[in-house]
């Protein structure tokens, strides 16, 4: 008996915290991924501004009304465009960010691939 | 002659990546959103400035006039430079000035505008700041141009005399 209710207390007790730390998480990753527009180069979750303090306040309240991620961030999206996003979408503007690391890649391989091949004869 | 491609590839891509990033210097790292983009009104429920009385957004913006939104707060002191413009442009009454109150100790709200003047038809408060962001801002003063529930014009940071101007030319 006294080893159902321990287990039932454990059950209960994780149940309830992961539930918290669930909406708390996704509140952080959110907020983690959005640029504050006053102190540029801090993020919302990182800022203690006035724009910040009311954008998480926005950031739960869209929470709660059941919007997913990619909602919510569409929405801030909408209002201050794309900069906001700390995560920048390929488009014309960023091809240069998305595949200059793949092009040095690339490159650099080519040329240990023509050493290594050049040792070889 | 196989020699020199190495060298010579290796000072092209560091020529290419010192252009890159000489020119990311050169440009402004500040950034503020679009102010030309016309956008329609959010909608949103407020209360009222002086009653404190609920209000809706679509009673107060109607179609077919011409609106200045102004953001303000009896904390913010540019809000006390860009006061005058605000008066002045309340006295030719071809543009209807809508305040929304960011942030602010009511108290100190009513003493700000007894003692500088209410250039304002209407106020709205928001408590939280959520409203301002509904609207796209991120500060006081800011104030939006409307007219037929578009926003026409955006105007960050306090309104001078040029501003004014440009608010007279569009409003014509």
């Amino acid at each position: 008996m006294k080893i159902i209710r321990f287990f039932l207390i454990v059950i209960l007790f994780y149940t309830f915290s992961a539930l918290r730390a669930d909406e708390l998480d996704k509140r952080n990753n959110i907020t983690k991924n959005l640029r504050c527009l006053v102190c540029q180069g801090q993020s919302i979750y990182d800022s203690d501004s006035e724009f910040a303090t009311s954008l998480k306040i926005l950031v739960d309240r869209k929470i709660d009304e059941g919007l997913t991620d990619a909602e919510i961030y569409e929405y801030f999206k909408n209002k201050y465009g794309e900069w906001i996003l700390y995560d920048p979408k390929l488009n014309k503007n960023t091809y240069i960010l998305w595949f200059m690391p793949l092009l040095i890649f690339l490159l650099g391989g080519a040329i240990i691939f023509k050493k290594l091949k050049k040792k070889h004869n | 002659m196989k020699n020199k491609i190495l060298p010579f590839s290796v000072m092209i891509i560091f020529g290419i990546i010192f252009f890159i990033f000489y020119k990311g210097l050169e440009d402004s790292k500040i950034y503020t959103p679009d102010v030309n983009t016309k956008k329609e009104i959010p909608v949103f429920n407020s209360k009222e400035f002086f009653s404190r009385e609920n209000v809706k957004s679509s009673s107060i913006f109607e179609l077919d006039k011409f609106y200045l939104l102004n953001i303000w707060s009896s904390w913010c002191v540019p809000c006390r430079q860009e006061h005058p413009f605000l008066m002045n442009l309340n006295l030719d009454n071809e543009v209807n000035i809508i305040g929304m109150n960011y942030k602010d100790n009511l108290k100190n709200a009513e003493n700000f505008l007894k003692e500088l003047g209410n250039p304002y038809k209407e106020i709205f408060i928001d408590l939280d700041g959520t409203i301002a962001i509904e609207w796209g801002a991120y500060g006081v003063p800011e104030s939006f141009l409307i007219y037929n529930n578009q926003i026409i014009k955006k105007y960050i940071g306090p309104l001078n005399k040029e501003l004014v101007n440009e608010i007279n030319l569009l409003i014509k």
